[in-house]
């Protein structure tokens, strides 16, 4: 039970210092850490969407960008007619992210119900491309899709609003996304420890002993899909405010395959495993990146080590395997 | 005697030009053992696969409790109460022994769609759960993952997740398998407790156990079974003794 205990701790050690580090870096006036710190709030939010489908399900989604960039469209489209006053399918646009959110949310989460259901009964490699092959789909669509941008993007000339804050301070921004990470983190703890984690994790495991006792995976996996898809859109609504702009590059494969590069390096299937992963990622392209413009070769390395050396990530490696009791 | 709870009718499942299943029909009714048996490759597998679910037969109806299930999925077979032991253990590997038991019970119970509660915190599958693992022996070991149990313990769990569904039938897929003698022993004691609680269909190899255990045995070769009745009836058989047990009788 030491583990135990040890991922408590370095859970707590993750939650404050991604809160303390950008409230120092206020005090020192360095807006470009609350900055990096807001990124990285965002990624493990993503990731922590991939690691519903990926870590407790074991479903290898290599199309989970398509739920990133889609948020960020919902965030960028209703963004902008809210600023031209044009009217979106007979309704106003908004820069209200309370709106944004759920609407981000729900039109990621039909796309993920769509995908699932058609991708849902294969396994392994089949499910790798299926999952990849509609978000190129969707990829290639936003490109060639003028009225939003296309391939050149969607601005955000002011970033949409959150009531009693000023989105546009870095700290406040900061906030929120620290706020929504949290939220998303109880959810996600709530999910596994219930019944329907339970069934989730074991279909990872044994899916035919799974059916064997009367539970039919296929439902479970579909609501673990859409349920991730939701959460990965959200964050992609975020990144596009943080960035205030909304690219197709959003979902392109590379954006993928990072999310899965978070998710193992910080630890498949833990519930701090996103925050750990996303941290690493974004502190290696600041400190590397800096450096030399081949730092994603070093992060391959590391990536290489990660799964020959530490299976379990950075968590797994400092608090131990996990015991699912 | 009573109405079967499960009735096999003219089952049949080729595989290219094999014929697994060849026209195959029998009954399992309640309160016996009617054990299958079989050489290698006379299509065991593929017939209890078809039982299961995960195989679907050509041609042939399955009835279970009076309802077609021929074309049900493994879980809805499942739900109504046909209660499986694989033949290769395929327990849930991190899951505890009691996490495992539980899983079948939250199955039982339903709600597999339920985000709120943790199921550790959940009395009505930790005691029950516990209870399935005593009557099997294994209370003892219930917080190890079934990953890290024996050969025998892992197969006494299994019993124990298929008690914890209440089936109303069992289909015990060569249950003996790998265990020594002394587990033999102790599982052929507990299996016929069992019976009288839900009725067994059993494949097993082990032909002591089979002649120790079975009220009925029907004898499947190259997917027909080319005999059925009671341990006496077969065990002088003519065809039975040329085409299974000579191989063994020295």
């Amino acid at each position: 039970m030491r583990d135990t205990h040890r991922e408590y701790a370095l859970n707590t050690v993750l939650a404050l210092g991604l809160l303390l580090v950008p409230l120092w870096a206020l005090w020192a006036d360095e807006p470009f850490t609350i900055t990096m710190f807001t990124r990285i709030a965002i990624l493990a939010l993503a990731g922590l969407g991939l690691n519903l489908v990926l870590g407790l399900g074991g479903m290898v989604s290599f199309g989970h960008a398509v739920f990133f960039g889609l948020g960020g469209y919902c965030a960028g489209i209703l963004a902008q007619h809210a600023f031209n006053g044009a009217p979106i399918l007979g309704l106003p646009g908004t820069n209200q992210m309370l709106i944004i959110w759920p609407v981000a949310m729900l039109v990621s989460g039909l796309l993920a119900a769509v995908i699932g259901v058609l991708s849902l009964r294969t396994e392994g490699v089949f499910f790798i491309m299926i999952t990849l092959a509609f978000a190129q789909m969707v990829y290639y669509f936003a490109i060639s899709w003028p009225a939003y941008g296309g391939e050149d993007g969607l601005p955000i000339y002011v970033r949409n609003q959150f009531p009693g804050l000023n989105t546009m301070r870095p700290l406040h921004l900061f906030l929120i996304c620290w706020g929504v990470l949290m939220l998303a983190l109880g959810l996600f703890a709530m999910v596994r420890a219930s019944r329907f984690g339970a069934a989730l994790m074991a279909i990872r495991q044994n899916p035919d002993r799974v059916a064997a006792v009367g539970i039919e995976p296929f439902g479970i996996k579909l609501a673990a899909f859409i349920l991730s898809g939701m959460i990965t859109g959200l964050a992609g609504a975020l990144m596009a405010d943080l960035s205030r702009f909304t690219s197709p590059s959003m979902m392109a494969w590379t954006m993928s395959g990072e999310l899965i590069i978070i998710i193992i390096l910080g630890g498949t299937g833990r519930l701090f495993g996103p925050v750990a992963g996303a941290a690493i990622l974004v502190g290696f392209e600041v400190t590397f990146g800096g450096l030399t413009e081949h730092w994603k070769l070093w992060l391959g390395l590391v990536l290489l080590g990660a799964v020959l050396f530490a299976r379990g990530g950075l968590i797994g490696l400092i608090a131990g395997r996990e015991r699912l009791g | 005697m009573a109405d079967p709870i499960l009735t096999l009718s003219h089952l049949s499942k080729s595989f290219g030009a094999l014929k697994a299943t060849d026209d195959v029909s029998l009954t399992l009714h309640p309160g016996e053992i009617h054990a299958l048996i079989g050489p290698n490759g006379a299509g065991k597998s593929t017939l209890i696969g078809q039982i299961s679910g995960r195989i679907a037969p050509d041609s042939g109806t399955i009835i279970f409790k009076g309802r077609d299930i021929t074309r049900m999925s493994v879980a809805q077979r499942a739900r109504l109460g046909l209660g499986r032991s694989f033949q290769i253990s395929s327990l849930i590997p991190e899951y505890s022994a009691r996490r495992n038991v539980m899983l079948a019970l939250q199955a039982r119970q339903g709600h597999s769609f339920r985000v709120l509660r943790p199921v550790m915190r959940e009395r009505g599958l930790l005691d029950p759960a516990l209870a399935m693992l005593k009557r099997v022996g294994l209370d003892g070991r219930a917080s190890v993952p079934s990953a890290e149990l024996s050969h025998g313990e892992r197969r006494l769990l299994e019993i124990a997740v298929a008690l914890a569904l209440e089936p109303a039938c069992f289909l015990l897929d060569e249950p003996m398998a790998g265990l020594g003698t002394e587990g033999v022993g102790t599982l052929i004691d507990f299996l016929r407790g069992l019976k009288s609680e839900a009725p067994i269909l059993l494949v097993e190899h082990d032909m002591d156990a089979v002649f120790a255990l079975a009220d009925r045995i029907s004898v499947l070769v190259y997917g027909q079974i080319i005999a059925s009745g009671t341990v006496d009836e077969i065990r002088n058989d003519p065809r039975v003794r040329e085409a299974y047990l000579g191989e063994e009788t020295p």
